[in-house]
């Protein structure tokens, strides 16, 4: 049989490592191309074990989004496409809400004292 | 030709306790007296149970705390813990184990004080380190945007999410053990409360205390027993995802794929069924299955129901119990669905009863991640 262990970090610490450096990086797959996140030890589905790490575009174009409404305020969540294939939850800056299908480009924000993507609506001349 | 699983087991007692509040209750005590109601309503003893389903929302191990509970030493064990629709699933593994001979009477139980222990709806999940940081609110912001989602591709309106919580209510209003009645319109659920866009308070289920139990036997001892039996004749399961994030289409469920499998083990189609049991745990929900369903082509779910299609006296009995917006949702709701789709086929459901010789009981769980299917039907449709 053979051991899995590995003494690397895992996908998930991976990722994190990258965004405190400043940079949003996504798994894709050498052999099918295709992104994979959130971050995973193989493909979902096909279980191909050939991912890379690559910088994403930031580019994406919100899915659905809500607008969370609490006593101490009101604030987003955001389903956003990236325009590599992979779907994430992140939050739409600049504006309570926007429209489904509006364009966004992602950065690195603090969010409770860590780095994270988070969107905004792309300027005009990326959309 | 038939599955062989068909009709081979039967719900032969129901019970619940505590519908609505049940202060100084805990979750344990609730699911002990629905189990003990629902095996005397079957007209067994306690020491015959040799199979034990459960789930809850509170515990680690919740199927040996039951058991624990309960003093029993069950030869089979069964504790599928997938949020809602657990308990359609443990119809499917309760038949399973008792056709197979490996055990002979099959509790499926489930309690919760929700409602008393913090007045708000507790999730089961566990934060995702990737959605975690955005604050999502579990279960509501995925069921939130699917709403959103369907309203963009669809033209969907919050009126006729509306309609749904309106339909719920008015079933209610014949059922005296729902826990909220009185009038309700399409005006007062859009004047409330936003919580979610664009979901209102009225759009969310009930946050209540309540347990539930039934109990089953193979088909051949149902005969024999005090109520007439509610023979399974089809279920099936189906599983999406964990986070919504992750799901393919927020306005398609995996309904599509568990229905689809219940129906071709019961070998009905969805037409002949009398009474639609849809986990609502939210207004969009009764839509999406509806739709996902085969009651209605995808994105019209909206438009079927703001007719009064769902309501009394409409096209369709769909949740006459009041459903968990009006009747009762202490957090998983799936083993209420069970227990008023047996009441309507018993014919038992005074003021609300419907003709009902087959009923389909649709559960949902996490962020519609699991669905689960289960048509049960009275004996002239074996």
């Amino acid at each position: 049989m053979r051991d899995a262990t590995d003494a690397r970090p895992g996908p998930e610490a991976r990722f994190k490592a990258f965004l405190a450096e400043g940079r949003f990086m996504l798994q894709r797959s050498r052999s099918t191309g295709r992104h994979v996140f959130y971050p995973r030890g193989a493909v979902p589905g096909t279980g191909e074990t050939d991912l890379e790490w690559v910088p994403a575009s930031g580019e994406g174009t919100v899915y659905s989004i809500t607008v969370n409404r609490t006593r101490e305020g009101a604030y987003n969540l955001a389903l956003v496409d990236l325009a590599e294939g992979p779907r994430m939850l992140s939050r739409i800056e600049g504006a309570e809400t926007v429209p489904i299908g509006t364009r966004v480009t992602a950065r690195i924000a603090t969010i409770d004292g860590a780095p994270a993507i988070v969107f905004a609506v792309a300027s005009q001349g990326a959309a | 030709m038939a599955h062989r699983l068909r009709g081979r087991a039967a719900v032969v007692g129901i019970g619940t306790a505590g519908l609505g509040e049940a202060p100084g209750r805990s979750s344990i005590e609730l699911l002990g007296e629905a189990a003990l109601a629902a095996l005397a309503d079957a007209g067994l003893r306690l020491d015959e149970v040799d199979g034990i389903f459960a789930a809850t929302g509170v515990h680690g191990l919740p199927a040996l705390s039951a058991a624990e509970y309960l003093g029993i030493r069950p030869r089979v064990i069964e504790g599928t813990n997938v949020g809602g629709s657990s308990f359609e699933i443990h119809l499917l593994q309760a038949a399973l184990a008792l056709d197979a001979g490996l055990c002979d009477v099959a509790l499926i139980a489930y309690g919760s004080n929700q409602r008393t222990a913090g007045g708000r709806l507790v999730s089961m999940s566990e934060p995702q380190w990737h959605e975690a940081p955005y604050r999502p609110r579990h279960p509501i912001t995925g069921y939130a945007m699917a709403a959103a989602r369907h309203m963009h591709e669809f033209g969907t309106t919050r009126e006729q999410l509306a309609a749904v919580a309106v339909a719920a209510r008015a079933w209610a209003n014949r059922n005296p053990a729902a826990f909220a009645r009185g009038p309700l319109t399409v005006e007062d659920v859009l004047a409330s409360r936003v919580v979610s866009d664009p979901l209102s308070v009225l759009d969310c289920c009930l946050v209540t205390d309540g347990a539930a139990a039934c109990v089953m036997v193979r088909s051949e001892r149902a005969r024999d027993l005090r109520q007439a039996p509610a023979y399974l004749l089809g279920a099936g399961m189906a599983t999406s995802h964990r986070s919504f994030a992750q799901m393919p289409d927020l306005t398609t469920t995996a309904a599509c794929e568990s229905g689809p499998r219940a129906f071709a083990m019961a070998g009905v189609d969805p037409r002949e069924i009398d009474l639609l049991m849809l986990y609502d745990a939210f207004t969009i929900n009764t839509i999406l299955f509806l739709e996902d369903l085969g009651y209605c082509p995808k994105g019209e779910g909206g438009r079927f129901v703001e007719g009064g299609a769902i309501a009394p006296g409409g096209s369709l009995a769909v949740n006459t119990n009041g459903g968990g917006l009006s009747c009762v949702h202490p957090g998983m709701y799936g083993l209420f669905l069970v227990v008023e789709a047996v009441t309507q086929i018993r014919g038992e459901a005074g003021e609300r009863q419907v003709p009902t010789r087959l009923a389909l009981c649709h559960g949902n769980g996490g962020t519609l991640s699991s669905q689960a299917t289960a048509i049960l039907g009275s004996r002239d449709t074996l």
